[in-house]
């Protein structure tokens, strides 16, 4: 399985709406304006937001003789991306399912699509440690290049639910990269005064308490909460941006984890 | 739809069909007895129990969003507090159906607290005198513990949350809900055919890419017949502490 994917990323978070999409589609995004060629994978059946992120939403899956082909989206074929948003009719559909049903969908999607050669696949998870993530956990278990990044916001009630994902991975035995702080602090457009509205610190704590690489804070800005929608790069678009820097060490961090053969 | 279940053994006929149990697929299948005896699967037993159980909580409430991290938890809690100091002789009680990641024991400040078994059930834990909480995370033996559990073992929990709680006398028992339209939103709803919900309350936040869950949200709640009470737009607005201006999500200023 995954034969030809050079490197496997797990978007992973025990909170909701942390911003586990948007790290996602901004990683993918960065590593296809370096030139890799990226997939991915958005295993949120019940919430898919990919695909409107990317500005993808009216796009369809096509079958091939190989498999299912991804939507991309650039003509180059850099950047394909699969998620159940392009199976259902309508934007309103619910996928109302139980897990059993859950786990065969993503047992296709890591089995049947065909992505070609690629440098890297992230992959887009919902929150919790449940049916999706044990599925996911227990088809990647033969894929050794695979590793987790965790995202969080600064407060108590995130960071709680971010330590059980961190046992989780611990217990099925998937490496973590580094946790990513997102939404810390506001800088009012208009006295420029820095607000953290949902407390500070959280992810750099937690990341020292248990011994895990802290990969940066992302800030609340509402020019990148703008770029959800278009499926463009925060690095491209808003290159003086912290988002952007964030994004870029990561990449860099990635791809010396690369080289290491690590 | 085929009355095959999905872990049936190959060419099994159906558990509806004529031949349920007699086929020679049957041999060996543990159900076979079941499906043989021709005596069809009545409801789920558990309905009539948590019919029983909660007949004297009066309003069942659930806390829905297809978006994680909207406020829900918040809502719930803000909710549950109001109605208590509307009026002390109300009795509210919450429970947290969010299973891998319960927030309730933090939002209502009660973490580190133990739930008592005794012979009338669990005793939930009492924020303040006519405030009580259910929550997976009272049981769990540090902060650190995460619920690696599939779908089954979620809802067998859920179950017991609803049918083994000693809630005693409610007006309103609040249901804190996981993002989604699955397994615990499924089981909730069933679980809860023969005591009645009386609705949901829906929490989004002013962006499209909550909306566009929120959307699958009340479409869940239309296919199960669940009535919407409303819907609440939470972090629609910040108010810098410093200047005092407003801010939309959007980035756009109040006037």
């Amino acid at each position: 399985m995954l034969e030809n994917v050079k490197r496997v990323i797990l978007i992973l978070s025990g909170k909701g709406g942390v911003g586990k999409s948007t790290v996602s589609t901004q990683l993918a995004l960065t590593l296809k304006e370096r030139g890799y060629k990226v997939g991915l994978l958005d295993i949120d059946l019940c919430g898919p937001s990919v695909p409107y992120i990317l500005n993808l939403e009216d796009q369809n899956i096509h079958q091939g003789s190989e498999g299912w082909i991804p939507v991309y989206l650039d003509k180059e074929q850099k950047l394909g991306v699969m998620s159940i948003g392009f199976l259902l009719k309508s934007r309103n559909d619910a996928v109302v399912w139980r897990g059993p049903k859950k786990t065969s969908m993503i047992k296709q999607f890591l089995e049947d699509v065909y992505w070609q050669d690629l440098d890297f696949l992230v992959i887009d998870t919902p929150p919790g440690t449940s049916d999706e993530h044990i599925t996911v956990m227990e088809n990647l278990r033969s894929v050794p290049q695979c590793s987790a990044i965790l995202v969080t916001t600064p407060q108590e009630v995130s960071i709680e639910d971010v330590r059980k994902e961190i046992t989780f991975c611990n217990k099925t035995g998937i490496k973590i990269m580094g946790i990513i702080e997102n939404m810390s602090g506001y800088e009012c457009p208009t006295c420029s005064e820095c607000t953290n509205i949902f407390s500070s610190g959280g992810g750099k704590s937690l990341a020292e308490i248990s011994k895990l690489p802290f990969l940066g804070s992302i800030p609340i800005d509402p020019r990148v909460g703008a770029l959800a929608g278009k499926g463009v790069a925060a690095v491209k678009e808003l290159p003086e941006s912290s988002t952007s820097r964030v994004f870029n060490d990561l990449v860099i961090r990635i791809n010396e984890t690369n080289s290491n053969g690590s | 739809m085929t009355s095959i279940p999905d872990n049936a053994p190959h060419q099994c006929p159906g558990t509806q069909s004529e031949d349920a149990g007699k086929a020679s697929a049957c041999a060996g299948c543990p159900n076979q007895n079941i499906c043989a005896s021709g005596v069809p699967a009545g409801p789920d037993p558990a309905v009539e129990l948590i019919k029983n159980r909660l007949a004297n909580v009066k309003h069942k409430i659930l806390v829905l969003s297809g978006k994680g991290g909207v406020g829900k938890s918040t809502v719930t809690s803000l909710l549950g507090h109001g109605l208590a100091k509307l009026n002390p002789d109300l009795n509210i009680g919450i429970l947290d159906a969010d299973i891998c990641g319960p927030s309730q024991p933090r939002v209502l400040g009660v973490r580190g607290e133990q739930v008592h078994n005794s012979g009338s059930g669990w005793s939930p834990v009492y924020v303040t005198d006519n405030l009580s909480l259910m929550s997976i995370g009272f049981l769990l033996g540090s902060p650190d513990d995460a619920v690696i559990w599939r779908g089954p073992k979620k809802n067998g929990m859920i179950k017991q949350f609803l049918s083994e709680v000693d809630w005693g006398d409610l007006d309103y028992l609040l249901i804190d809900t996981p993002p989604g339209t699955s397994d615990e939103h499924l089981s909730l709803v069933q679980y809860l055919a023969g005591a009645g919900a009386t609705g949901a309350v829906l929490v989004t936040t002013p962006q499209e890419v909550a909306l566009l869950d929120v959307r699958k949200e009340i479409q869940f709640c239309r296919k199960v017949g669940l009535p919407v009470l409303g819907v609440v737009e939470n972090m629609a607005l910040f108010v810098c502490p410093n200047c005092k201006v407003g801010i939309y999500c959007t980035g756009r200023k109040r006037r």
